[in-house]
């Protein structure tokens, strides 16, 4: 049997006196959409720094694409990330490239390819991703969707084994979003990539994974298919799944206080 | 990865053998422009692709445009699953002529 993809064995994290990941172990086989769930605060966005190399675990190993990321040497980390595309929550595409320049930007730090291959696959990466022809665009000039469909391009653009995507279809409206999980599967299926997809989007995840695992304060509450947890919630998962936003007390006093300074009484 | 060109009578026949990625897609680049730099047509056989990336993809098209400028046509001939399916992602099944084999589209370009 083929070694996983990714493999995150017993890891442990602490910000000083605080556990903010305790004892996570999860595997990602070739060609599989992982869904990393989450409410905010629950650890979701820091595992996926561990699983990007950005932070050091305090206790356990992480193992992508055979490299203990970790414990490996530069040049075999270097290695794990040209197979590996990261699209950030945010799109981070620099504001001063066009979207064109944003998606060529790996190709041309990372490869010694002619610029004729390069542009074709630029342009073939943006008609995947339906940005066909606004390759000369400003990113400032882009929609909230175009910004994602972007950053996946760009993410996507080396033909990477391994994607991470960073909350995909937050702040999107419902169309839009199930647009960029269609978009997700799309990639899966034609480049045969792994995708660890980072998100609190209940539908979007319950949509494309194949496996999800449920982070509750910094502990995986739940994992399985989403047949299985559907099938079989616990009362703590079904009390996260209907979580209301915590809205807390309005303070008129404090709120004037806070506007006007120290000159309220 | 190998490209063996075959042009030994007819319609050339490019070969590719393996995968074709970042590294070895400027060998397939490289094959398929020389042999259009001397012929117009050429047939680029896939059926031994285990994998080709965007860049492999690239070289076709690259080809393929090169042989259209000059009035000829490259096919792509028994093409695998894998790359078809990189072709169909970017839609360029819909652009490249795709041929069962290297018979079929012989005999059309020879009409």
């Amino acid at each position: 049997m083929a070694e996983p993809v990714i493999t995150v064995d017993a890891l442990t994290t602490h910000y000083g006196a605080q556990c903010v990941l305790r004892d996570i172990n999860l595997a990602v086989a070739e060609g599989e959409i992982l869904v990393i769930m989450g409410g905010s605060g629950s650890g979701k966005s820091t595992l996926l720094y561990h699983l990007l190399g950005l932070l050091e675990p305090t206790e356990g190993a992480i193992r992508i694409l055979g490299m203990d990321i970790n414990r490996c040497s530069n040049r075999e980390l270097e290695d794990v990330r040209r197979h590996t595309g990261v699209a950030f929550q945010g799109g981070a595409l620099f504001s001063s490239l066009s979207v064109g320049d944003n998606i060529r930007l790996p190709l041309e730090e990372h490869t010694g390819l002619d610029r004729s291959t390069i542009d074709i696959m630029v342009r073939m990466k943006l008609e995947v991703v339906e940005l066909a022809g606004r390759e000369h665009l400003m990113p400032s000039q882009l929609s909230g969707g175009m910004v994602k469909r972007a950053a996946l391009a760009r993410a996507v653009v080396m033909d990477p084994r391994l994607l991470f995507c960073d909350e995909p279809s937050a702040g999107l409206d419902p169309v839009v979003a199930a647009g960029i999980d269609d978009l997700i599967l799309k990639l899966r299926e034609a480049l045969g990539m792994s995708i660890v997809v980072v998100t609190h989007e209940l539908e979007s995840a319950f949509k494309i994974a194949d496996r999800i695992v449920v982070l509750d304060q910094g502990a995986i509450l739940a994992s399985g298919s989403p047949a299985e947890l559907r099938a079989h919630p616990s009362d703590k998962l079904q009390r996260l799944f209907n979580r209301q936003p915590e809205i807390p007390d309005f303070d008129a006093d404090a709120y004037l206080h806070r506007l006007m300074g120290d000159a309220v009484p | 990865m190998t490209v063996d060109i075959d042009d030994t009578g007819g319609v050339p026949v490019a070969r590719i053998k393996g995968e074709v990625d970042l590294k070895t897609s400027p060998r397939v680049r490289k094959a398929l422009l020389d042999v259009l730099k001397k012929r117009d047509t050429l047939i680029v056989d896939l059926s031994n692709v285990d994998y080709i990336d965007s860049s492999g993809v690239a070289s076709l098209v690259e080809a393929y445009q090169t042989a259209r400028k000059a009035g000829g046509q490259v096919s792509l001939a028994a093409v695998s699953q894998p790359a078809l399916r990189v072709l169909q992602l970017a839609r360029l099944d819909q652009v490249l002529p795709i041929r069962d084999s290297i018979e079929s589209a012989s005999a059309e370009i020879a009409e």
